[in-house]
């Protein structure tokens, strides 16, 4: 089976090398295996994989890592934009 | 339980970004206790008496599940929030926190039957722990309030709890471990490997940090899909069917079952091709946009529809109409295939904006082109 990936170079997620201090969280708590370790800090090795779940950044204690969360789902962002507070996508 | 928690009722949260919330108001029974249907019987903790809970799913249970994927009672199908344990845990085992969504507890004591453990149901309002995550309702401060709620500190020896990763978006590990002492260690992805992650001494592989999109996850998905979508089809079916009479030439029904009949094909076609086939066909599909994967869906179904169900090509009525499906089908399958991509495992937020800023006008110029065209043919000979 091919890989699953979304769009191309839509991720907001950034990481600043300066403040990484190669704990790892980060790749622990990543469900796509966006991020991994080179030279003891993080890098983005897989920008595209990336759903912007944003587990990476709210467990990174040093705040290297940012990126804007939320839920990939039409049916909600046409919700959010009707202004409509329906069920939805889960 | 401790007698000090407040009558339970679900959080409401405020309408996100998301636009998705649970319905505003709706209680469950009161907190963890003997009278629910999947607690045995209850244990002795310093703490006072925590539910010990069944780890063999009933009838009734697996009934719940098909109802659920059915979307009946989707929205509202929790159970107490709180402590409760599998087996006989003692003050050394582990605490597993997980979500009072039905099914993803049913999930969790099923896979961990034959252990002891202590189970931390958070309040996520009934949703999954990885769609709470995302809204913070499984989340930092919830888990806190729990920990603390529960008095887990005067049950278990040690300070950590094992949350599953999907929780991380809403769970700030080093916050949790400020404020209560405990640890929290992200298990894997997959309740299934966490009798594997535990006898290796809590680590993960890298397989079991990955969420991945099998088949088998897409096709439990398709119900739900199914059933919001179909309203609107029969809806559609039923308008098309009672104006394709209106002006033919051999009279009021024979349109109706000519084109009427084609229209609510044209809609079934839909409603396969945008909530079955498409999710199901997924990987093998071409592009990555998922309006764009279900082009050739669509295609194929439009013209499968033109050739059983269409009339005659040497007329001008008959190409109008055809053209109409060619255009209709299309767009309202790419419309129902982008709706996927709130089940899907894979998409991000900013990925589903511009799908949507792309192919949402483009799918109403289609669906609206193809109206314009399939009443010209009502008036054509």
């Amino acid at each position: 089976m091919q890989r699953l990936l979304y769009l191309k170079d839509v991720s907001t997620l950034a990481l600043d090398h300066h403040r990484c201090n190669g704990c790892g969280t980060c790749l622990k708590v990543c469900p796509q295996a966006v991020l991994s370790i080179v030279d003891k800090k993080a890098t983005i090795a897989d920008k595209d994989a990336c759903m912007e779940c944003g587990a990476c950044a709210i467990n990174c204690k040093q705040e290297a890592l940012s990126v804007r969360s939320g839920v990939g789902c039409a049916n909600a962002i046409i919700n959010g934009a009707l202004n409509r507070d329906s069920a939805c996508c889960c | 339980m401790t007698d000090d928690l407040q009558p339970f009722k679900m959080i409401t949260p405020a309408p996100s970004e998301c636009g998705c919330g649970a319905p505003a108001t709706f209680t469950l029974l009161s907190r963890p206790g003997k009278d629910l249907p999947f607690v045995e019987d209850e244990i002795d903790t310093p703490a006072g008496s925590v539910p010990r809970i069944a780890t063999r799913l009933t009838a009734g249970d697996w009934w719940g599940t098909i109802r659920t994927r059915w979307g009946v009672g989707r929205m509202t199908y929790g159970i107490p929030p709180g402590l409760y344990a599998i087996g006989t845990p003692n003050a050394q085992s582990e605490v597993l926190v997980t979500a009072n969504y039905k099914l993803t507890f049913d999930l969790v004591r099923r896979a961990m039957a034959g252990g002891d453990f202590w189970i931390l149901v958070l309040n996520s309002a009934a949703i999954n722990v990885w769609c709470a995550a995302g809204k913070g309702t499984f989340g930092t401060d919830e888990l806190i309030r729990s920990i603390t709620s529960a008095k887990l500190d005067r049950i278990v020896g040690h300070r950590r709890v094992i949350a599953p990763q999907l929780g991380a978006p809403g769970i700030a590990a080093h916050k949790v471990k400020e404020a209560t002492g405990f640890k929290v260690v992200f298990g894997p992805v997959r309740i299934e490997d966490l009798p594997v992650f535990l006898a290796a001494g809590k680590k993960a592989s890298p397989d079991m940090r990955r969420k991945r999109f099998p088949l088998r996850e897409r096709v439990v998905l398709i119900p739900v899909e199914l059933v919001t979508a179909a309203k609107w089809m029969l809806l559609l079916s039923i308008a098309f069917f009672l104006l394709s009479g209106l002006g033919h030439p051999a009279g009021y029904w024979a349109g109706a079952m000519s084109s009427g009949v084609m229209a609510t094909a044209a809609f079934a076609g839909i409603l396969l091709g945008g909530a079955i086939l498409t999710p199901i066909l997924l990987p093998w599909l071409p592009g990555r946009a998922f309006s764009v994967k279900s082009l050739p869906v669509g295609m194929a179904l439009g013209a499968v529809v033109v050739t059983l169900f269409g009339g005659d090509l040497g007329g001008w009525s008959g190409r109008f109409e055809a053209s109409a499906w060619m255009l209709i089908i299309p767009a309202l399958t790419a419309f129902l295939a982008m709706n996927f991509t709130g089940a899907s495992t894979y998409t991000s937020l900013s990925g589903v904006q511009k799908e949507m800023r792309v192919g949402l006008p483009l799918q109403l110029v289609g669906a609206a082109a193809g109206l314009m065209l399939w009443i010209t043919s009502r008036f054509t000979a």
